[in-house]
């Protein structure tokens, strides 16, 4: 047993979190910032921060994740770290040259105070930005929210720089992505290509963090969305925010600077969710659904149709963040899934409100919490007192999946250990074939492989 | 292809190398790192800078002192909670990520798998997180039971005022187990470096010494700085369990705290990773009077040198006879695979940046493989892993060192080996060393350029360069280094491989660079479209 101390009674904790089911901000501010093209992201805090961040980036994709640190010493923790990132911010445009810093702090220069936004004036006063780059800023406390908090933060600090309004309004809408994968950016593309919308997507990490092997190595990809596309934010009809959690502050900062009006809607996971943030894009755009996205649709439903034997009643336990658990909770309670357990460590009132909304009639058995002591050991606790038969979350969940020997998909951040998810979108209509895919596959080899012999099935 | 240095002279000057690379720093950062940058003459005696701080905005490859002290010295160590005192990210990022392998018994205790925090939140910043971390201990009492418990101090512990050693008194004295702090913010040094120092020091006073258990064996001994990456400990552990050694503790591969408590019960330490254990090894001397050598188990005469060398310090013509038909068995397995890999590695070149050690141990693989190192730095090395310890008294102590607590260890009346010291004086006279560490610059080649706490610019230079056929370093290197075509082997992870300690790890470190060096997948990068004349026409071109 790999998680042999894992006990399969509940005991209350208010102090210990075990085995989280978050991390902390700056990782997702680095991440959100990545998304911009020419940017390097900046972490304003120890070395260690922006290396682990780097890390749990790099071994997520596969791909090179660059960042630079203000590599905080006792000294700058004492005095402040003000001249720590003015030298960083000099350093960084000399040697390598990006348009923009992205500058996030951490729990340390939290802690001592340091003001981001001052410190960045006082570079820009002090001559150490050069003439047309560009230093932003987020506030990313590790003691506050979670991941998904820092990316938010992230995308809060890129509309209150760039977008500027005129008085010339462009025939387009912004549409602000929560954290999902490159594939998922480039899927949005490709929907609002279909739609025939035109859109600023922001973050964009597709060919950021998805690079063909070239044998030339670019600092700054040839992805991102680019400074003229966010400045033009400012000027659209329309902004269309996927994913609360993540975009929420973004877009009212965005309504609050250049009065360009929003839409909350789910990320699009699954039928329901993909249907809203299609009837959304709609109406807000003034355009009609075409009939590719209709078959599209149409597939879904038919490949759930067709399988529906595996699905039915199979109690699934998840773990993730609420701005994929909500519409994936959804979108199994659609196809008859008893998602009975679910945690999220990151906080937010309005999960117990949805997760109550939806699963209050259709699953009254589930268990779900979220923000302190909402880990992976209450999650594990829970499946010891009664199992499931599908395990969903990243890839710390197989060390529960193989103690307790459950069919167990990979989603959400991080994925250490399976690829696919860089190229392989899980949203819309065509990513809930992805996620279909994905779960009856786990689910029919976990059959394949554990019943008796005169059982196995030639055709499934 | 590129073409790559030719060698077969001895290696090229590297000056233009460095030049161009320093041209691109401000004046004030181009001196401070040329001094960090060294054409290797191993007939000279040279200075390099080491262990001083990065500079900020520099693209690093280190980590922070809380990186050195709970993810690689206690980080391995099965039957203790380490429970991480901070936000959320600290104890997340350190979960499971460096892969130490660890093997225990039915029913033992294994806290592995398990990340423990307090996840400190804004109230606790605030207010001060005392009250919390008390309440996450008698709750990880409660729960698990432990045998031990160590509190790991993140940035803002020190800085709102947290004492987490008065916790740690506190708490013993209430629960009854061994519970002990390290002050290991990650801004306390300049790298992962001070973590390993600061852990060092807590482990010797809270742990070595705890039980003075009876002798198990005729010939006793700990393994120090061994963090059974990839399962290297199990193959070392074999090698020791056949010789009739008797392993009392490795500091920390597949370890045990309870291990470590009769570890000073030694009869000598074996050091693996100089940079990181050091500190273990000159205190259990000082106060217990085990002598100290280094060793080296990255490479299979590396690893029978090392064996021989045990031998020979024990005196005892049974071992000796033992550890001889051992390494005659396992070279002529290692010597069969080394053959038929040879004749496809021989001539390419390597660089290597990485860690405090392994950028040292890992040439003499690559030795015996005929794969020259042309440049190699450390990450968080001091100025002794370079040029050898005979330079300890000549480093300046400066005020990022000076954070580092340094205990006074003095003699045990007690448990004091004379028997020891006697049996060192007498193998020195026969020319025996220890104490000693020669460092990598005077192994190296002359001409190969040492570089250290590289960094992306001049990663990026250096393959320009050299074209290099492989580098090693880690994880944020790797894809990098990789999509300029050149092959990079992660010497932290081993890319989840391994183990590449001992014989056994010798074999599959010379099937790795087989399968590494040997491939044609880099020459299929380009599409044949680049390099065929464009076909004019337009006979299918729907545009």
């Amino acid at each position: 047993m790999l998680l042999r101390h894992t006990t399969d009674k509940v005991k209350e904790r208010k102090a210990l979190t075990v085995n989280p089911a978050k991390t902390c901000q700056p990782v997702g501010a680095m991440y959100a910032a990545l998304g911009i093209h020419g940017c390097l992201p900046h972490s304003h805090g120890s070395q260690g921060c922006c290396s682990y961040h780097r890390s749990a980036l790099t071994r997520h994709y596969k791909e090179p994740v660059m960042a630079a640190t203000s590599s905080f010493t006792e000294g700058s923790s004492v005095f402040g770290g003000q001249s720590n990132l003015l030298q960083a911010i000099g350093n960084i445009f000399q040697i390598y040259e990006p348009d923009i810093i992205a500058v996030h702090s951490t729990c340390l220069s939290e802690t001592i105070g340091d003001d981001l936004a001052q410190i960045v004036t006082k570079a820009r006063t002090d001559g150490k930005v050069p003439e047309g780059k560009h230093v932003i800023q987020a506030p990313t406390p590790s003691y506050v929210g979670s991941h998904v908090t820092g990316y938010a933060n992230m995308l809060e600090g890129i509309v209150k720089y760039f977008p500027t309004k005129t008085d010339k309004l462009i025939n387009q809408i912004n549409l602000l992505s929560g954290w999902v994968e490159p594939s998922d950016m480039k899927e949005l593309k490709r929907i609002m290509g279909l739609m025939k919308v035109n859109n600023v997507l922001l973050p964009d990490t597709s060919d950021v963090l998805d690079t063909p092997m070239t044998g030339k190595y670019a600092m700054y990809p040839k992805g991102g969305t680019t400074i003229p596309e966010m400045v033009s934010m400012g000027d659209s009809l329309h902004t269309l925010a996927l994913g609360e959690w993540a975009t929420n502050k973004a877009a009212i900062a965005l309504d609050n600077s250049c009065k360009v009006a929003f839409t909350q809607e789910d990320l699009p996971i699954g039928i329901k969710a993909t249907d809203r943030f299609i009837q959304a894009l709609s109406k807000v755009a003034g355009v009609s659904v075409p009939e590719s996205i209709s078959d599209e649709r149409g597939k879904l439903m038919d490949l759930i149709t067709d399988m529906h034997q595996y699905l039915y009643g199979k109690r699934v336990a998840l773990f993730g963040d609420p701005d994929q658990l909500i519409p994936l909770t959804e979108f199994l309670l659609d196809m008859d899934m008893k998602p009975v357990y679910i945690v999220s460590g990151t906080p937010g009132k309005k999960f117990e409100k949805r997760m109550s909304a939806l699963l209050s009639e259709r699953c009254p058995e589930a268990k779900f919490k979220n923000g302190p002591q909402a880990d992976m050991f209450l999650l594990h606790q829970w499946i010891k007192e009664e199992g499931v038969d599908l395990l969903m979350g990243n890839t710390y969940g197989k060390y529960i999946a193989r103690d307790e020997n459950i069919p167990f998909v990979r989603m959400g951040f991080p994925i250490l250990d399976r690829v696919g998810h860089s190229y392989f979108p899980t949203l819309g209509y065509m990513g809930g074939i992805r996620i279909l895919e994905k779960m009856l596959n786990e689910i029919m080899s976990y059959q394949d492989a554990t019943c008796p012999d005169e059982k196995v099935e030639l055709v499934m | 292809m590129v073409k790559k240095k030719d060698i077969t002279k001895g290696l090229p000057d590297p000056s233009p190398l460095m030049d161009e690379i320093l041209a691109k720093y401000p004046t004030k950062i181009a001196k401070k790192r040329k001094k960090g940058m060294v054409i290797n003459d191993p007939s000279e005696e040279q200075e390099i800078q080491a262990n001083i701080r990065t500079i900020p905005g520099i693209i690093t490859q280190r980590g922070c002192t809380y990186a050195g002290c709970k993810g690689v010295v206690l980080g391995p160590t099965r039957d203790i909670i380490n429970l991480v005192h901070g936000p959320i990210g600290c104890s997340f990022y350190a979960w499971l990520t460096r892969r130490n392998q660890t093997r225990p018994a039915e029913g033992e205790d294994n806290f592995m798998m398990y990340a423990f925090s307090t996840d400190m939140q804004d109230e606790n910043i605030v207010f001060g997180g005392e009250a919390k971390l008390k309440d996450a201990i008698r709750e990880a009492m409660e729960i698990f039971n432990p045998k031990a418990i160590g509190i790991f101090s993140t940035c803002p512990v020190g800085l709102i005022g947290d004492d987490v050693h008065a916790v740690a008194r506190e708490m013993k004295a209430e629960t009854g187990i061994n519970i002990f702090g390290f002050s290991c913010e990650g801004y306390r040094g300049v790298s992962q470096s001070a973590g390993h120092h600061i852990a060092n020091n807590q482990v010797f006073k809270n742990v070595v010494g705890l039980n003075d258990r009876d002798r198990k064996g005729k010939f006793q001994i700990n393994l120090l700085g061994e963090y059974n990456i990839g399962g290297d400990a199990f193959e070392l552990e074999r090698l020791f369990e056949e010789a009739g050694i008797e392993l009392l503790s490795t500091f920390s591969g597949n370890s045990t705290i309870k291990s470590m408590e009769y570890s000073h019960t030694a009869d000598l330490n074996l050091v693996m990773c100089h940079r990181s254990i050091n500190y273990i090894a000159e205190m259990m001397e000082t106060k217990y009077g085990i002598p100290w050598f280094k060793v080296n188990f990255i490479s299979a005469e590396g690893t029978a040198k090392s064996l021989r060398k045990v031998a020979e310090f024990f005196d005892d013509a049974e071992l000796t006879a033992k550890v001889e038909e051992i390494i005659a068995r396992e070279m002529a397995k290692v010597e069969a695979v080394k053959a038929a890999v040879k004749p496809k590695t021989e001539g390419k070149l390597a660089m290597m940046f990485v860690g405090g050690s392994r950028a040292h141990h890992y040439q003499d693989l690559f030795n015996e493989l005929g794969v020259t190192t042309v440049s190699a730095g450390y990450e968080f090395a001091h100025r002794d892993d370079y040029e050898g310890r005979h330079v300890i008294p000549d480093i300046k102590i400066d005020a990022d060192s000076r954070n580092i607590e340094e205990i006074t260890v003095t003699k045990d009346e007690e448990l004091f080996r004379d028997d020891l010291v006697a049996k060192k004086e007498a193998a020195v006279a026969k020319g025996m060393e220890f104490s000693d560490y020669v460092g990598m610059m005077p192994e190296m080649k002359k001409n190969s350029l040492v570089i250290d706490d590289v960094n992306h610019w001049e990663t990026e230079k250096l393959i320009e360069f050299y074209k290099p056929d492989m580098f090693c370093a880690g994880i944020k290197e790797k894809y990098v280094v990789q999509k300029l075509g050149v092959p990079l082997k992660q010497l932290h992870s081993y890319d989840y491989g391994g183990p590449y300690a001992g014989f056994e790890g010798a074999i599959n470190f010379y099937n790795e660079m087989e399968r590494m060096l040997g491939t044609d997948i880099w020459k299929m990068v380009d599409a044949p479209w680049k390099s065929e004349p464009e076909i004019v026409g337009s006979f299918a071109f729907n545009g």
